[in-house]
């Protein structure tokens, strides 16, 4: 089922939380909405499960305009950020809810029938005789999918689906999801604020800020070219150093990188830190580290330049650097943006 | 390690002997004096002139008449403030509108008036000389000093107590799951028959308990609005009272003792049910059991 918003509104007494919002969703498509608090992410997903009503704009479900569709008729599965689950019902009685209210008569046993099958899709299988309060979070998590799924929805939303979790059973639970959705093709929208999950996950990622998209394309494409300095930063940790741009150019200390398409003038350099690299000679951008801090995988580095610019970056395991040493920051590669 | 276990644990807040002796000593006498005691006194006095003198009172009937009045006036009073409860307390939590906090300021009212002023207040609105005093005389319709102005009175001074039960539980269980259950396409009866209700059922059983038992023992609105006509609008509580002032003592205390007995029950009731729903049952299939 392909989904389409147009030019979608909410406003919250005073507060427009969605500003005329436009978004195409490919049939069977994966997509993730990703953005900080506030940036309207999560109210979208409930226009689009019908749990708001937009103030203006329209909700198509393929060809149907279902704006004013209600939630109880718009069939969607929609998976709730702390699970929602029945507390006084079973798990087996918590996926078959959907199917007993039905409109769609089904008898006892094709419902039976039905939630074995989801208990053995979502590898809970013998546990449909537990309670919610018996399981673990990220088996609940799991029942909630299963509940969401028993009603045959046209759309599956999702909402930061994995925020309640630890990290580990987050990571399982992910590529979990991913093996679901290749197996059942369905429509998926989902929520987060996790730009890890929504890269790790989604086909698509849409970036919210302020009640707008501000960027969106595939995992590689929005993080290879990001399009201003707020998706920079929020996809990921950034070191940022003053420069100025001059014909194409961006200057930092003895550090010349690409700007094409940035005006002259005042500019900011973005880095990951694993762009930067430390360097005793130059040349680069004089500095001092102040701290190092030592990881499984490497060690991080602390340091100030020399115009009191906090930088980041990670050096491999076995480099020698210890604080208090000056030196150079040198540069991989650096986005561009205009201050 | 032996160190640690034989080592005098220092005391924490409220540790010290002296202080914890007397706060149960004081707690244990003042139950003593102010619950216990009365409660063994009205059993005593009950059967101060024998069994018979207690069998007569209660089987007098002014006496058989009050308790029907009384039990009349709960099975009306207790389902429709259970219904107004349970609609006022779904509306505040799960609905937003203009002048929910006023409203929520409202149902409290009957909690902090005295209930001998909500009598007062029926007396101007349905009294002969009140608002309504005329149209209803013409009409014929006898409110006050009658059954129908009991059971009012009687409504509005337990009107708060289904709702102020169920209304902190509810807010604080949220909407998700109102929201889960319509979205897996359960109609908004259906949502609130197998998803609220099972999950406030105690919360609703507790607020149902404490009307019932507001109900039967209310005396002040009542009093003034009943008319206190032997036999016809005198409830069990006024007729204690009556009894009392014309020096029948041990028939007071024999009355008195009926509403003892039902206090009694309801907690015991109360206990039994809490119990029974505490270890969760398969099916939980009924929910809003009815005491009294």
């Amino acid at each position: 089922m392909k989904i389409r918003l147009e030019n979608v509104v909410k406003t919250f007494e005073t507060f427009r939380a969605v500003k005329d919002v436009s978004l195409d969703i490919g049939s069977g498509e994966l997509v993730a909405l990703l953005g900080p608090s506030g940036s309207g992410k999560t109210t979208i997903l409930r226009m689009v499960a019908g749990l708001e009503y937009s103030d203006g704009g329209h909700i198509y479900f393929g060809d149907q305009d279902a704006t004013d569709i209600p939630v109880r008729d718009r069939g969607v599965g929609f998976v709730f950020q702390h699970y929602a689950l029945f507390p006084h019902m079973t798990v087996a009685d918590n996926i078959a809810f959907g199917m007993k209210v039905s409109k769609v008569k089904r008898d006892k046993a094709a419902i039976d029938a039905r939630v074995t099958e989801l208990l053995r899709l979502v590898r809970l299988e013998g546990l449909g005789d537990r309670f919610p309060a018996q399981i673990s979070g990220g088996q609940r998590q799991r029942v909630a999918l299963a509940r969401a799924l028993a009603v045959d929805p046209k759309v599956l939303l999702l909402d930061e689906p994995f925020g309640a979790l630890d990290a580990n059973v987050r990571r399982d639970l992910r590529r979990w999801l991913r093996e679901i959705h290749s197996e059942l093709g369905i429509t998926t929208l989902f929520v987060t604020h996790d730009q890890e999950e929504a890269l790790d996950l989604a086909d698509r990622v849409v970036i919210l800020k302020d009640g707008q998209i501000v960027q969106q394309g595939t995992p590689e494409a929005v993080c290879r070219d990001p399009q201003s300095a707020f998706v920079m930063k929020f996809l990921g940790d950034a070191n940022v150093i003053a420069a100025d741009v001059r014909d194409g150019r961006a200057y930092a200390g003895d550090v010349c990188v690409d700007a094409a398409g940035v005006a002259d003038g005042r500019a900011e350099l973005y880095a990951r830190p694993s762009d930067l690299d430390w360097s005793h000679d130059g040349p680069g951008i004089a500095a001092t580290i102040s701290r190092v801090l030592d990881r499984a995988d490497g060690r991080r580095v602390l340091a100030t330049t020399a115009a009191g610019e906090a930088l980041e970056f990670d050096v491999e395991p076995e480099r020698l650097v210890k604080a208090g040493e000056a030196g150079f920051v040198t540069l991989r590669r650096a986005k561009v943006f205009a201050v | 390690m032996s160190t640690l276990s034989t080592r005098k644990k220092p005391p924490r807040v409220g540790d010290n002997p002296l202080f914890r002796r007397t706060l149960i000593g004081v707690v244990l006498a003042l139950v003593a004096f102010v619950i216990v005691a009365p409660l063994i006194i009205i059993g005593v006095e009950a059967f101060a002139k024998g069994w018979a003198t207690y069998r007569d009172t209660i089987i007098h009937p002014d006496t058989l008449h009050a308790v029907m009045l009384t039990v009349l006036a709960a099975l009306i009073a207790v389902p429709v403030n259970t219904a107004f409860g349970i609609a006022a307390a779904w509306a505040i939590t799960k609905f937003d509108f203009w002048g929910k906090r006023f409203l929520l300021v409202v149902i409290e009212i009957p909690f902090s008036v005295s209930p001998i002023v909500a009598g007062v207040a029926y007396l101007f609105v349905y009294g002969l000389q009140g608002l309504f005093g005329p149209l209803l005389d013409a009409w014929d319709i006898k409110i006050l000093f009658a059954i129908p102005g009991i059971i009012i009175a009687s409504m509005f001074v337990t009107a708060p107590f289904v709702a102020r039960e169920l209304i902190p539980l509810m807010q604080a269980q949220g909407r998700d799951l109102e929201e889960a259950a319509t979205s897996l396409g359960a109609s908004g009866f259906r949502t609130f028959l197998s998803v609220t209700l099972p999950n406030v059922k105690w919360a609703l059983l507790y607020g149902v308990i404490l009307c019932n038992a507001r109900v039967m023992g209310e005396f002040g609105a009542v009093s003034v609005v009943s008319g206190n006509i032997r036999g016809q609008t005198n409830t069990l509580p006024l007729h204690i009272e009556l009894l009392y002032h014309d020096y029948q003592a041990a028939g007071a205390f024999a009355s008195a003792s009926i509403l003892a007995l039902i206090a009694v029950f309801t907690i015991i009731a109360k206990v039994a049910l809490e119990r029974q729903g505490a270890g969760r049952v398969r099916k939980t299939a009924n929910p809003a059991e009815k005491t009294s």
